[in-house]
């Protein structure tokens, strides 16, 4: 295990996990506003981080995604950083918020998925925060009618009781609860019908997943039920319950196919780097003479594939990589005939 | 789910000179509910200025796939029938490095859906012990799936190859192309 174990990586992930216990205990104000009935929750968030930023290190360490993460950078930072800016809040709007690119999948599959990202992502937003004592609620002393929130031990804003903005925030998590389970409905009814998502998907990959979401979903709802209608006579039960399905999928999160929610802000890059290639010189494919790419990217594809061992130089001095993909293909079905000729026999 | 019959003893065999560009291929891949009926093979004209010569192009499987090996959000995987999958849709993140870096030219960018896809030899069909839909409707024998005995038996002027050359570069493929009878290598270099 140790042999594969990548120190650098392990270092930034401890000093990132430290960061992250002092601003508990600097944001509870000395574990004074922390839950200390939430205290499981809290290790599964510490191990959580270590995970997710030990991989996501580990990741930014290869090559070609190391040289789209510095090359994103440093686009931003050369000047045009309002220009890029721009870019990247329209991208984070229209395809993170709006989720285009997948809708342009399929409809379902677009408003099943936006359901459960905005479902978890406003889990998030309530959840961490409370977990690590940023936020507390609290009586407005003097009365029974005023909630008081705090945050980092100072008060943001007070609320009356019993009105409609009161059920709003008690029940944040009951809302992303529904948002997740109506997601996952959709999702596993794709999972269940599509034959060929039917044919390529795995347990691991994608059924866990959405079982997962939706026993935290169902378990946390479960909680708000049982002290509304049952008294809490299943309170014991459903938090149990509901807390090994959060801490499974904290544990599970820098591991399986939740981390994609940690890796895909990678595309806002990436639509800095596509403007940026689009402004520049156009890389022109010596078989079609046509434009195919920029040739920031070309360049860059070529440094890459050297670096990971590939050398496609050729004896003219040009690299194949310089072709776009239908000069490529023309090159392969030329050389193809020309071995064809040299033997005698167009076909055999 | 997670079960498969992948026959083991079948190959795909491809020869670009039997290409005779009537398509079919294309509708047949259209077919394949794994891609969301978009075809993923290339049918092309060659040198269209030139001649009137087609050519077709199916993803090769590389061993060692440079399109998984450049991706950076690692959205690529080989399954362990050698099967080159497209591009993880919860991954990919649309850079186009696979694109660019295939030496066949087989990955696409689709626009719209920020996804690369690609040809994974219709896992649906051949995880399941059936052939891929472009092999089955071909009428000139350009692309053929069955196994070695059956491809020697109808082929016996051409050997099966699966070893190209591209400049300094080494690929060898699971796909194989069918050349003139004893040679071991296809070398792609200047036009």
């Amino acid at each position: 295990m140790f042999n594969t174990l990548n120190l650098r990586a392990a270092w930034i992930a401890a000093v990132a996990t430290a960061l992250l216990v002092i601003s508990i205990l600097v944001g509870s104000r000395n574990l004074t506003n922390f839950d200390p009935a939430l205290v499981a929750y809290l290790f599964g968030c510490i191990f959580a981080c270590f995970g997710i930023v030990y991989r996501y290190t580990v990741w930014l360490q290869r090559p070609p995604t190391w040289r789209y993460f510095a090359r994103g950078w440093k686009l931003f930072f050369t000047g045009r950083t309002i220009a890029y800016g721009w870019e990247l809040t329209k991208h984070f709007v229209v395809q993170f918020l709006g989720q285009k690119f997948i809708r342009n999948r399929s409809k379902a599959r677009g408003y099943g998925h936006m359901l459960m990202a905005w479902g978890c992502l406003l889990a998030f937003a309530v959840t961490f925060p409370l977990v690590f004592g940023w936020i507390h609620f609290g009586l407005k002393p003097g009365g029974i009618n005023t909630y008081e929130i705090f945050t980092f031990g100072f008060k943001v804003m007070e609320f009356p009781l019993h009105t409609v903005l009161a059920e709003i925030i008690f029940n944040a998590l009951n809302w992303s609860a529904i948002l997740v389970i109506v997601g996952v409905m959709i999702m596993m009814r794709r999972r269940l019908t599509h034959a060929g998502q039917i044919a390529i998907q795995t347990f691991e990959g994608d059924w866990l997943p959405l079982l997962l979401l939706l026993a935290i979903s169902l378990t946390g709802l479960g909680i708000s039920l049982d002290y509304k209608f049952m008294e809490g006579k299943a309170h014991q039960f459903m938090a149990i319950t509901h807390a090994i399905t959060v801490i499974l999928f904290l544990l599970w999160m820098p591991f399986g196919k939740f981390y994609h929610i940690i890796q895909r802000p990678a595309q806002l890059g990436i639509a800095i780097y596509r403007r940026a290639g689009a402004e520049g010189p156009q890389a022109v494919c010596p078989h079609t003479k046509e434009e195919f790419d920029s040739q920031m990217h070309v360049d860059d594809v070529k440094a890459v594939a050297a670096e990971l061992g590939f050398n496609y130089a050729r004896k003219d001095g040009k690299s194949h990589i310089e072709y776009s993909p239908r000069g490529k293909r023309a090159l392969l079905a030329k050389a193809h005939l020309k071995a064809r000729q040299k033997a005698g026999s167009l076909f055999g | 789910m997670n079960t498969t019959t992948f026959r083991t003893d079948q190959e795909f065999f491809f020869d670009p000179q039997r290409c005779i560009g009537c398509h079919a291929c294309e509708m047949a891949c259209a077919e394949c509910e794994t891609n969301g009926q978009t075809a993923m093979i290339h049918v092309d004209y060659v040198d269209r200025f030139l001649t009137t010569q087609t050519s077709v192009q199916v993803c090769m499987h590389c061993e060692d796939p440079v399109c998984a090996k450049v991706c950076p959000a690692d959205a690529i995987t080989k399954d362990e029938f050698g099967i080159v999958h497209s591009a993880n849709t919860a991954r990919c993140i649309a850079c186009s490095n696979c694109v660019q870096a295939c030496p066949f030219g087989v990955p696409k960018k689709v626009e719209p859906l920020d996804l690369m896809m690609k040809c994974n030899m219709c896992y649906d069909r051949t995880s399941a012990g059936k052939k891929p839909m472009c092999a089955t409707v071909c009428p000139s024998g350009a692309l053929f799936y069955g196994t070695r005995e059956q491809i020697t038996r109808n082929r016996p002027k051409s050997s099966p190859v699966n070893t190209f050359r591209f400049g300094q570069q080494l690929v060898k493929t699971k796909v194989n192309i069918m050349m003139p009878k004893g040679a071991t290598e296809l070398i792609v270099d200047s036009e």
